[in-house]
Order: structure tokens, then C-alpha cells, then sequence
């Protein structure tokens, strides 16, 4: 299964970073063969619609699972829409997380977890 | 927007906008907007509260709203039949309004902007266009003769800026008329829109380093639209110099000092208007406008290019 973790530098060791539509890369993991790649999140810098351009790119690169620290009302319906399964963690790095992911230890998200930041809010 | 034909006769023109804005909330951009607006007897008065997020204008200056209407944007809508989830209308949408998603087009009405990028360049001509309300524009005739209108913007709608649009056009504006128009505080788009087009900006500040941190950004803006604007000192007494020493190293014009007193506090809040309560202000006012009137003939001479109004791509 291929997960999608946000995170601060293009590393498995990098830090995780718990801002879904701003963060600064994606590390996408293979979790049956370890295999990962890092990709700038091309909506870190977005004047608007981080959330819904980041679920674009990151289900454009097959991942069928997103770890973040939380997922705003638009990157939540678009996440659900894509058939992305979100999941919070609190912190670690992206290798602890995958490890954390295939342990079943992080929290699966059923709900927008916070309020919108731009344009948010009638989802 | 220009009268050519007055500049020919060398008659000075009369019609002009002139946009009260401020920077820094609170500062008394409405006290100043609806005392000018009561002060200009010279032509007819239309004023614009343009801060469609929390207008209050209309306690000042007491419209009889008769006229209304429903503003907002042009969105899309996705024939699930005929789209064929191809994204050109993802690739299109500089705001991600708009994103494919496992083959399904996900609209995001909220982040729309309403350009019509993506209805122009679906190859299915799979999307057609819904209207969205965003906010009304009301309006009517106010104390003084003034045809005063303004928007007012849905609770729980993001963005200011359409509605501001669709007031500046909502009401004629003869070719003797003066328009005062009341931005939203801030530099935001809001800000932008509501400034837009005008003539002169009079900047609201007051002499405390939160005054001046915010007067620096409205200036900013102002330059950046090529705008001549002058600054109108609030609460004057209180805070440091820096306000002033600000405004004559930027070449800013201080054209008035109101000072910080408990009566003009205590009128406010009575919803009385500050020429009203205290008449004594009414010739200061209407100096104020012979001194804009005056600037605004002297920025034509200097400034080439004049500000067009456009339609612009923020909301």
C-alpha cells in the first residue's frame, strides 16, 4: 500500500510535519516494498486551495493513504472523494511513521479535524 | 473616466472618488468618510460602504434602503454524464477550485473565483455556469441628499471582494458626482477592489506604532496603484511623532488632525456623525475636500497614466 506522509525535507529520517495542504514535501512509501520517493508539495506556497491541489498531487502519485497532523474541511472532502485514507500522528520522523502505520498505531480519521482556513467551511 | 472635455474648457472637473481607507482597524475611516460626505455641498454625494464584512456606515449617515439586490459569482457546475475526467479544467483553475479526483470532478464553490477558465476550456463541454449568492447590495437616500449603497456580504462567505465589485457598479454615477467610498481596514483584496478606480485615497491613521506600522502598508498599496493620497491623523495627542515624521519623508500630505477627546467618543457612540454633533468640524470638512479637489488636479498634471479600473483576478 502506497502512503503519503508530509514532512519538512526530502529524507526518510526527515521530520514530520503536521501541516497537510503547507507542508514542504511528500514522501510517498511503498509500505510492502519500503520503496520511497520525496516530492516538493507544489501547494506550499498556494494563494489559496492548498488543500484541494495537494490531494490532486498526491493522488496523481497513487497514494492510497495520507498521514498529517489534521485535514481542513475542503482537503477532507477532497481527500474522501480521491478514496485517500487520512490518518494523524503527532510527530517522529517519516520512517518511525511508516513503522507506526504497518503497527496500526496511528489514529484513522473519520471527520474534518479542524475549521477551514481559506474558502473553508460548507463541506 | 477621465472628462477630457473639461480639461479642454480648463473647467475643473467634479466628478471624483475619493476612497477612505486606513491600514490599521478603527482608526475612523467611517467618522471621516460619512463627516466628508456631509461636508461636499458643492455636488451631489453618492457614498459606498465598501467593508462588506461588517458595513456600519449607514448608523452615521441613516439610509432609507428601498432598493436591493443579490450579488455573487458565476460557478461551475459538472455534467457527471459528459465529463470524462480528462483535468483540463484542474489545470486550468489557478485557485484549485476546481480538481479530478479518481476520475470525478470535485467543484470547491467557496475557492471559486468565478473567471470561467475552466467552463471556456472543458473539451466535453461538460460544465455550465450556477449563480452563487455571496451577499446583497442595499440602497437608498441618507441624511443630506447622500444616495448611499452598500454591500453587505453572507455570513459565512469568505470573500468580500465580488460583492465590493458589483457595488461599485451597482448605482450610475452622474458626471458632477462626488463618490466617497468606505473601505474595509486592512491591505487585503478587499482593500484593493475597494480602492480601485478612485481618484484620491485618504489614508486614516493614528500616532501609535500600530498606526504607523499599518499607515506604512496602506501606503505601500497606494503607491503601488499610483494613487495620490493624503493622511488624516486620529486621536491626535496620543503616541509618539513617528506618524508625522513618516508622512514627510514619504511626502504624504497631513490634511487634518483630529484630537483625541471624550466628547467625540461619547457622540460616536450615540451614532451621531461628527460634522452633526459638532458643527464647528463642518468648514474643516469641507476644506478638507477644496484640498483633495486641489491635489487630485495637481496629480493629473504628473501622473501619465490614470488608474483604470479592471475587473482584476482577487476576491
Amino acid at each position: 500500500m502506497k502512503i503519503a506522509i508530509s514532512t519538512n525535507a526530502p529524507q526518510l529520517d526527515a521530520q514530520f510535519n503536521p501541516r497537510f495542504g503547507r507542508c514542504a514535501y511528500f514522501i510517498i512509501v511503498d509500505t510492502d516494498t519500503r520503496q520511497w520517493e520525496a516530492y516538493p508539495n507544489p501547494a506550499a506556497n498556494a494563494g489559496g486551495g492548498a488543500g484541494p491541489q495537494a490531494v490532486q498531487f498526491i493522488s496523481s502519485h497513487g497514494a492510497q493513504a495520507i498521514v498529517s497532523g489534521g485535514f481542513g474541511p475542503n482537503a477532507y472532502g477532497a481527500l474522501q472523494a480521491a478514496g485517500i485514507q487520512m490518518y494523524t500522528t503527532s510527530g517522529g520522523t517519516a520512517a518511525s511513521i511508516v513503522d507506526d502505520f504497518v503497527a496500526g498505531k496511528l489514529n484513522i480519521v473519520t471527520q474534518s479535524t479542524n475549521a477551514g482556513h481559506h474558502g473553508g467551511g460548507r463541506w | 473616466m477621465r472628462d477630457i472635455t473639461a480639461a479642454v474648457d480648463g473647467r475643473a472637473r467634479s466628478r471624483m472618488i475619493i476612497t477612505v481607507a486606513s491600514g490599521k482597524g478603527g482608526t475612523g475611516k467611517t467618522t471621516v468618510a460619512s463627516s466628508l460626505a456631509l461636508a461636499v455641498n458643492s455636488s451631489p454625494v453618492a457614498f459606498l460602504d465598501c467593508d462588506v464584512e461588517a458595513p456600519n456606515a449607514h448608523i452615521f449617515l441613516r439610509p432609507n434602503f428601498e432598493a436591493q439586490e443579490e450579488v455573487g459569482l458565476l460557478i461551475p457546475q459538472v455534467d457527471e454524464n459528459l465529463c470524462d475526467g480528462c483535468g483540463v479544467c484542474a489545470e486550468v483553475c489557478q485557485y484549485h477550485a476546481i480538481v479530478v479526483l479518481a476520475g470525478k470532478t470535485l467543484v470547491f464553490p467557496e475557492l471559486c473565483h468565478g473567471c470561467g477558465s475552466c467552463t471556456l476550456n472543458c473539451p466535453q463541454s461538460a460544465i455550465s455556469e450556477i449563480p452563487d449568492i455571496l451577499g446583497t447590495l442595499e440602497g437608498g437616500l441618507a441624511a443630506g441628499g447622500i444616495k448611499f449603497s452598500r454591500g453587505v456580504l453572507n455570513i459565512g462567505e469568505p470573500m468580500a471582494v465580488p460583492v465590493i465589485r458589483e457595488l461599485k457598479k451597482w448605482q450610475s454615477v452622474g458626471d458632477d458626482e462626488v463618490v466617497i467610498r468606505d473601505a474595509p481596514p486592512g491591505t487585503s483584496c478587499p482593500v484593493v477592489e475597494a480602492i480601485r478606480g478612485s481618484d484620491f485615497v485618504l489614508l486614516v491613521t493614528e500616532p501609535t506604532p500600530f498606526g504607523l506600522h499599518d499607515l506604512r502598508l496602506a501606503y505601500e498599496l497606494v503607491s503601488e496603484l499610483k494613487l495620490p493620497a493624503g493622511v488624516i491623523v486620529n486621536r491626535d495627542g496620543i503616541g509618539d511623532t513617528r506618524v508625522d515624521d513618516f508622512c514627510r519623508d514619504a511626502g504624504l500630505p497631513i490634511l487634518m488632525r483630529i484630537p483625541l477627546e471624550r466628547r467625540f467618543a461619547e457622540s460616536l457612540a450615540r451614532g451621531a456623525n461628527l460634522v452633526e454633533a459638532f458643527p464647528e468640524y463642518l468648514p474643516r470638512f469641507q476644506e478638507l475636500y477644496r484640498r483633495i479637489q486641489s491635489l487630485v488636479e495637481g496629480s493629473q498634471s504628473s501622473v501619465i497614466q490614470p488608474a483604470t479600473e479592471s475587473a482584476g483576478g482577487d476576491r
